[in-house]
């Protein structure tokens, strides 16, 4: 940045309005910031279906932001009021069902995209250099997602918001040495009461939405700095017009790609209108039915599974056992699984970056991980009898629940796809880059 | 006044400038954060609200369990019948912590019934594992639980085994036996849970 006097621009519309954007023009670098962001932002012309979940994900921030400011309206963050006003909201409110069921409903949703959008960022290597900080942030930006949507999950105060409060706070617990003191630090009493929902409420709607939304422009700020990557993972900078000073294979994001992403939005709010207006529960996916009694802090559920966005994880949690008398070897592989994300950039060392002209080695371990986070996921769901016993006595795992030694494997493939990363991405056979983007 | 010349900066003084005054700053913020940090553990009122819990034993009948809250926590008391008794050393190869050496309880309670009494049980009612209350399942050889079942706690959350006195199976991921709480008996009919002091 520089302040030396500016030249003066000529109006771009005639009349007020370009003298107004003049006279602002003059104060605050108003044409400046739409050009380089928008108007003469280029981006690769070659996006695919895949490059609808980043303007998605905004949307469904801002949907989240909107809904929850009118939540908040009527709801009383106090273990004696919260489940009744949550109630009051649903029946009493005018639209309070369709302004809590657009919250409800967006905060799956925003998992949805936010893992479509980094499977994305996974199959055309949108982390390699120069882009490893754009990819921290998003790591950043999902970690924080997490704690908002778990934060937001025990507001209900329902019998599911508060048995998974309970299980996720301890455990911190596990930690050694300092574990106990710090749930109780977590909860500020000591089991989940009226103190850790009212500070929940705090975090939820007002700590971490900050925190969100300062690593979203750091998110955006980081890309536009290096420019969007492309199915081909090649970059459009190397090959600039002479003429216009443009990359050959980049199209300026206004008009081209923000009429592309309203095409996005509209099939997307049309599938998310149908989930609002005729299945908000989905089954007890998006909405667990004990959660419509209220906590009882005596009696567990039967069956308590988080919600479906945690499982692949809490599978994991699950299937290793406690050792040493202690069950923090579950919690630190839990941990371990989210933050070995970050570490992607610098555990590839392939010359491509796209699965395009990627080597049969990384196809197979891609598809054994992708495969392994869903089936994780549907395990984290389900009780650990669901595939029944195998015999005892079996050598090496002496037997136990099938489903649990299956989310053992996976558990394992999964940290394989990234441990192993730097070998099979050096060793595979890729294939060569084009020149130019392809479709 | 005079100009500042660049030649005129001293480096190795400049140097000490910004390395004292951004330790000092750094420790002000530490010492501003204390209070933020500290006003998160529980408030006076939530450490007086622990007061000890006394339980009326005429109300139970054998084999009955009885939940009561103890510092936010479910407690449970329950009248163990002579088979129950009778059962609880009968498995003792099964249990992860039989002798219940690395578990929590008060030295009265470290014995296979884990009680004073074999026919009162007391314990907190919260899986060691992750802090779910496991329900009571006495019946023996229920058909979820194996033809083995002898009859205790079963934790619906990660499907942790705990027997008649609270003891964890192994190979569960539930790492130690049931907590006991400190208790006594104010009488043969009523205990008070969350106080053991002798006399009063």
């Amino acid at each position: 940045m520089s302040n030396a006097p500016k030249a003066a621009i000529a109006p771009p519309f005639p009349g007020i309005v370009g003298n107004a954007i003049v006279w602002i023009d003059a104060r605050f670098p108003l044409v400046k910031l739409y050009k380089d962001q928008v108007g003469e932002y280029y981006a690769p012309k070659n996006f695919n279906i895949w490059y609808y979940f980043g303007a998605l994900a905004t949307l469904i921030l801002v949907m989240q932001i909107v809904t929850g400011i009118f939540l908040t309206m009527n709801y009383k963050p106090d273990a004696k009021f919260a489940f009744a006003s949550v109630e009051y909201i649903m029946r009493d409110v005018s639209w309070g069902w369709l302004i809590r069921y657009m919250h409800s409903t967006g905060a799956s949703m925003f998992f949805l995209v936010v893992y479509l959008h980094m499977m994305r960022g996974l199959m055309y290597g949108s982390y390699r250099k120069p882009r490893e900080l754009l990819w921290v942030f998003g790591c950043m930006i999902y970690l924080v997602l997490m704690a908002e949507a778990f934060f937001g999950y025990l507001l209900p105060w329902g019998q599911m918001s508060y048995w998974g409060a309970q299980v996720i706070i301890n455990l911190f617990a596990a930690v050694p040495i300092i574990g106990e003191d710090l749930a109780v630090w977590i909860r500020g009493d000591f089991s989940v009461s009226d103190v850790t929902l009212n500070r929940f409420f705090a975090l939820h709607v007002i700590a971490l939405p900050l925190v969100l939304l300062g690593l979203v422009a750091a998110h955006l700020v980081a890309l536009h700095e290096v420019g969007s990557n492309n199915p081909d993972g090649i970059e459009i900078n190397k090959d600039i017009d002479p003429k216009t000073g443009t990359p050959r294979d980049g199209i300026p994001f206004h008009p081209y790609y923000t009429v592309k992403d309203a095409v996005g939005v509209v099939v997307f709010l049309a599938v998310f209108s149908a989930i609002v207006f005729f299945a908000p529960e989905m089954g007890g996916y998006f909405l667990e039915a004990p959660n419509f009694i209220q906590a009882d802090p005596l009696k567990t559920p039967e069956h308590i599974a988080p919600v479906w966005y945690f499982t692949p994880f809490y599978a994991m949690l699950r299937a290793v056992p406690s050792m040493f008398g202690s069950q923090f070897p579950g919690v630190a592989v839990m941990g371990a699984a989210t933050l070995i994300l970050f570490l992607l950039p610098w555990l590839d060392r392939g010359k491509v970056r796209s699965v395009r002209y990627r080597g049969p080695i990384y196809k197979r371990f891609l598809t054994a991980f992708v495969i392994s986070f869903l089936v994780l996921g549907y395990l984290g769901v389900v009780p650990t009898t669901v595939w029944g016993q195998l015999p005892k006595g079996l050598p090496l795992i002496g037997g136990g629940d099938v489903a649990t030694i299956v989310a053992r494997v996976l558990t394992a493939v999964y940290f394989a796809f990234f441990i192993l990363m730097p070998w099979y991405t050096k060793v595979d056979k890729e294939k060569p880059e084009p020149e130019r983007v392809t479709f | 006044m005079t100009a500042i010349v660049l030649n005129q900066v001293d480096p190795k003084k400049r140097r000490f400038l910004i390395v004292a005054s951004s330790v000092v700053g750094a420790g002000a913020a530490v010492a501003v954060a204390v209070p933020f940090v500290a006003s998160m553990f529980p408030s006076a009122r939530a450490v007086a609200a622990g007061a000890p819990v006394p339980v009326d034993l005429d109300k139970i009948e054998p084999g009955q369990l009885l939940t009561v809250e103890f510092r936010g926590a479910p407690h449970w008391v329950i009248k163990r019948t002579p088979e129950m008794v009778a059962r609880l050393d009968k498995h003792d190869a099964l249990l992860a912590d039989s002798k219940s050496d690395s578990s929590k309880q008060p030295e009265y309670a470290k014995n296979p019934a884990r009680s004073i009494k074999p026919e009162v049980f007391v314990a907190r009612g919260v899986c060691t594992h992750l802090g779910c209350s496991p329900t009571f399942r006495k019946e023996i050889g229920a058909a979820d639980l194996g033809a083995d079942w002898p009859g205790g706690f079963f934790c619906p959350c990660h499907q942790s085994k705990f027997d008649m006195s609270g003891r964890v199976f192994a190979g569960m991921p539930a790492p130690s036996n049931l907590d006991i709480p400190p208790y006594k008996f104010l009488s043969d009919t009523s205990l008070l849970i969350g106080d053991d002091s002798k006399g009063a």
